[in-house]
């Protein structure tokens, strides 16, 4: 029984995890259709920002919620103005820029504050089932996770950003004729992104500590859950992160975690093999 | 009299999500024969050319080459029939010489270098590129140019059924009549079905035209009957009476 | 004529060098300069895969490590090195017909498949970090978790395993294997299966509806792009006595696909010329411990997007040179049809 609920718990932790360390790259991949490689070192610099942070004496909650989503968001908008913006378009071109910035940032963190895991210690406490116990602070993430994504799906249907969002990704010189400044709106969406990125960095720095290569550890189950989910922006991701997820905590709990990020890939290749356009292509029709 | 026709389309329907763009037609088309397929815009002439080369999968109904109903086979294996197509819009290798593209469309036949040496230049030839236009990148052609090289494309492939979607689109008149040549020189030992808009190419060319509309086929006769034809002319006149109105 | 002879020039210059390298160079540089070798012959079938076919693979080491692995595997086993050289290139290309199957008969975009194929090399990381209990292990061989395998045996004769090869005689196979990598990647590119693998990059369209089935002749040439990195995984490990599940991670991935873009997509000169740069760039500064190498790879990549942001598609297409672009390298040399 206590097990029962215990693996429960693993699974809908699972999703949430993917859902939350997807979140900021569906963002910016399902608005702008642009792949952001550096996007493991977004999450990565959030964790950063809040360990500094913290270390320097400011409340741990503050660093977390606060001060690591807008210096990422400030990064984002540095690499979009800097990169993004000028590539536009080619898709290709400006994954392997991105991919050069992930490396530079990994070099840059490497060479500030060397290769070795910093941390910070997780609030809240645990709550005991039966002879195990979870931390509480897991159910904040569970908690927090779907607060974010609810009110990114919100944001984009019920509010005029997410109108003028959309229609300036779904035609962009349609949009502009309609006085829509299309540069400021992919700006924003990246950046929008980027501080999503560092917030789930900052989210996960309690648990896992801050490493200056962890962003490989995150990227490709990222990636793999967004390009698995296709077209729909937030239903697509968050459908694969639902299909994924369990499969991922099933077997990291019967076999091993290893096992389960494998059995992940292998699960999203034949994903895409059925469905080529990822498995929102089954209610928005392929594209 | 049991020739089996060299291709036919029976029912064939394809829906994009609600409208049926080909709406259950039956063609019928005899070896040897030049067919023109007509139809005002939005008729559905290119979307049929694209199932029956299964560029679209058909919702339903089924295509038959030579008797042999072609369910399920790939894009490929369907040209490998003997089956070419040149879609609406114009496709070849931009940055290869013309040359090059020619010599791609004849490499599938496995002729021996010689050979294929051989068909190239004779192809250039029937598309009258000379030296210095079949050296030059596609991409640097001028629109009819393009064309031609594409219908050398299909030439060179010696197809058993060329299906042409708007070969003239954008000629000169004096560019139109030198396809007309093209296209007879490959009727020479290919069916060709061809899309077009231009009422003096299909006199010139055609024996008999098919008249689509709406998805379905509306009639199929001689040029002369289809001109004489009050409906056809209603569509055409129709359509152009519509015009004038939203001008007006 | 003029052509055949330029290309000539290469694989005989290093031809002539595998043969004089030994008596001019140190030790230590020629078991350097088999290494790179080594490098540059994975490079090679990245460059002929993405270059010619326009498979843009960024995981490419996968293949690359896979040979690493299996030749230490089956020379720690089997003693027989030119033996676990070929089973390094068959699992190689064993694995690329497996993920080839998936990525070419699904039909992914571009960028699909360069996130998928990067994320298959992440996972086989994790996977090998993973490894470090002594149950992990293949015959007498731990696979060794983070630290890899160490003390494998270098090149052999063949059929017998205790006449290990000097470092010259390794140096020169190494030299050796790459002109003949180089050789039979350009004969294959301008073959007829070559010049169609060339028409499929330039449109799939087209090449379907002439008849081509274009999943084939990916499958064909990625296969042989695997081919290649297995051959130079399996060399590297030979020549460096180890392997760490580093030859999968992100640093590792990022060398391949700098060195072709630096070298020029579509040449092969170019990347040979690129890797050989860069590596002896990567070991100077890996020696001095000034700067670290993913900062200034990052900064390499990112400035070679940037310096070419149109220059860069239409390059991915081809188009600065007609028919073949044969470029030689970094000089960008074009060179007049024959
Ligand atoms: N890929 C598609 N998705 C959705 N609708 C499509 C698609 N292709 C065509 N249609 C629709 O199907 C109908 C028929 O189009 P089609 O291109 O076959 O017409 P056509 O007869 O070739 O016209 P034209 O003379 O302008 O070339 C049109 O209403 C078009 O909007
Ligand atoms: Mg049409």
């Amino acid at each position: 029984m206590d097990n029962l609920v215990i693996l429960c718990f693993a699974v809908i932790n699972s999703i949430a995890l993917l859902a939350l360390i997807s979140l900021g790259l569906a963002v910016i991949f399902g608005m702008m259709r642009v792949i952001n490689f550096a996007h493991g070192e977004f999450i990565m610099l959030g964790g950063y920002a809040t360990v500094i942070a913290n270390h320097c004496g400011l409340n741990l909650w503050l660093s977390m919620l606060v001060v690591a989503p807008m210096f990422v968001a400030l990064i984002g908008a540095v690499a979009e103005r800097l990169i993004v913006r000028r590539l536009y378009g080619h898709l290709v071109t400006t994954m392997l820029a991105t991919w050069g910035l992930s490396l530079f940032l990994i070099g840059a963190v490497t060479a500030i504050f060397g290769n070795t895991t910093m941390g910070v210690s997780a609030p809240l406490g645990n709550i005991p089932i039966g002879a195990y116990s979870i931390g509480a602070y897991q159910l904040f993430l569970i908690g927090i996770t779907a607060l974010l994504v609810v009110s990114a799906l919100l944001a984009l249907h019920w509010t005029k950003y997410g109108l003028i969002a959309r229609a300036a990704m779904q035609n962009s010189e349609m949009a502009a004729t309609l006085g829509i400044n299309c540069d400021r709106v992919y700006a924003a969406t990246f950046i929008i992104g980027a501080a999503i990125s560092g917030l789930a960095g900052a989210l996960l720095a309690p648990i896992s500590g801050v490493l200056p290569h962890m962003g490989a550890a995150y990227v490709a189950r990222a990636f793999v859950t967004v390009i698995s989910g296709g077209g729909a922006l937030i239903t697509g991701f968050l459908s694969a992160a639902t299909i994924l997820g369990p499969v991922e905590a099933l077997l990291s709990y019967f076999a091993t975690p290893v096992l389960g990020q494998a059995s992940l890939l292998l699960l999203a290749v034949i994903i895409l093999r059925l469905f080529p356009t990822g498995v929102s292509s089954l209610w928005i029709g392929g594209r | 009299m049991s020739k089996v026709p060299i291709l036919a389309a029976r029912g064939l329907v394809k829906r994009f999500g609600g409208v049926a763009a080909v709406d259950g037609v039956d063609l019928v088309v005899d070896a040897g024969e030049i067919r023109c397929l007509i139809g005002p815009n939005g008729a559905g002439k290119s979307t049929l050319f694209k199932c029956l080369t299964h560029q679209h999968q058909p919702t339903s109904g089924h295509v038959l080459f030579e008797g042999r109903d072609l369910q399920g086979l790939a894009t490929h294996r369907i040209a490998r029939l003997g089956i070419a197509i040149k879609n609406q819009i114009p496709s070849i290798y931009a940055n290869l010489d013309v040359r090059e593209n020619i010599r791609l469309a004849g490499l599938r036949r496995w002729l021996g270098k010689r050979q294929l040496n051989r068909v190239v230049e004779l192809t250039l030839d029937e598309i009258g590129f000379d030296e210095r236009l079949a050296s030059q990148p596609a991409a640097t052609l001028s629109h009819a140019h393009r064309q031609w090289c594409e219908l050398g494309m299909l030439l060179a492939s010696s197809p058993r059924i060329a299906l042409l979607d708007e070969p003239t689109a954008g000629m000169t008149r004096e560019e139109m009549l030198k396809t007309v040549d093209v296209i007879k020189r490959l009727n020479a030992s290919a069916t060709v079905i061809v899309v077009e808009h231009d009422l003096e190419f299909i006199a010139r060319l055609a024996q008999r035209v098919t008249v689509l509309h709406r998805g379905k086929v509306l009639v199929e006769d001689t040029m002369d009957k289809i001109e004489a034809n009050e409906i056809v002319r209603d569509i055409y006149l129709g359509r152009k009476k519509e015009a004038a109105h939203a001008e007006g | 004529m003029v052509r055949q002879v330029k290309q000539a020039f290469f694989p005989v210059a290093l031809v002539l060098f595998a043969a004089l390298g030994p008596f001019i160079l140190e030790p230590f540089d020629l078991v350097n300069l088999s290494a790179f070798s080594a490098m540059a012959i994975a490079a090679l079938g990245l460059a002929f895969v993405w270059g010619t076919l326009g498979i843009l693979n960024l995981g490419h080491c996968t293949f690359f490590g896979l040979g690493a692995y299996a030749y230490a595997i089956a020379v720690s086993n089997l003693g027989d090195s030119t033996l676990a050289a070929l089973i390094g290139i068959a699992l190689a290309v064993a694995f690329s017909l497996v993920l080839g199957y998936f990525l070419f008969f699904s039909r992914l975009g571009d960028v699909y498949l360069g996130v998928i194929t990067l994320c298959v090399t992440l996972i086989f990381y994790s996977f090998m970090t993973s490894t470090a209990d002594p149950s992990f292990h293949i015959g007498p061989v731990p696979l060794g978790g983070f630290n890899g395998i160490t003390a494998v045996p270098s090149l052999n004769m063949p059929g017998d395993p205790q006449a290990f090869l000097s470092t010259e005689a390794t140096f020169s196979i190494c030299l050796l294997s790459l002109a003949g990598a180089y050789v039979l990647l350009s004969l294959l590119r301008s073959s007829d299966a070559g010049r169609i693998m060339t028409a499929i990059r330039e449109s799939e369209l087209r090449s379907e509806l002439l008849g081509y089935d274009i999943r084939f002749y990916k499958l064909v040439g990625f296969a042989v792009s695997a081919a290649m990195a297995g051959l130079g995984g399996a060399l590297y490990t030979a020549v460096m006595g180890y392997v760490s599940p580093n030859v999968f991670d992100l640093s590792q991935a990022s060398q391949f696909v700098l060195w072709v873009i630096a070298g020029g997509l579509g040449a092969f000169v170019g990347p040979v010329v690129a890797s050989f740069g860069f590596q002896l760039l990567s070991s100077q500064l890996g020696a001095n411990q000034v700067f670290n190498t993913e900062l200034i790879f990052g900064a390499t990549i990112i400035l070679f997007v940037m310096l070419a942001p149109q220059g860069l598609q239409p390059m991915l297409l081809g188009l600065s040179s007609l028919k073949f672009p044969h470029r030689f390298g970094i000089l960008r040399r074009k060179e007049k049809p024959a």
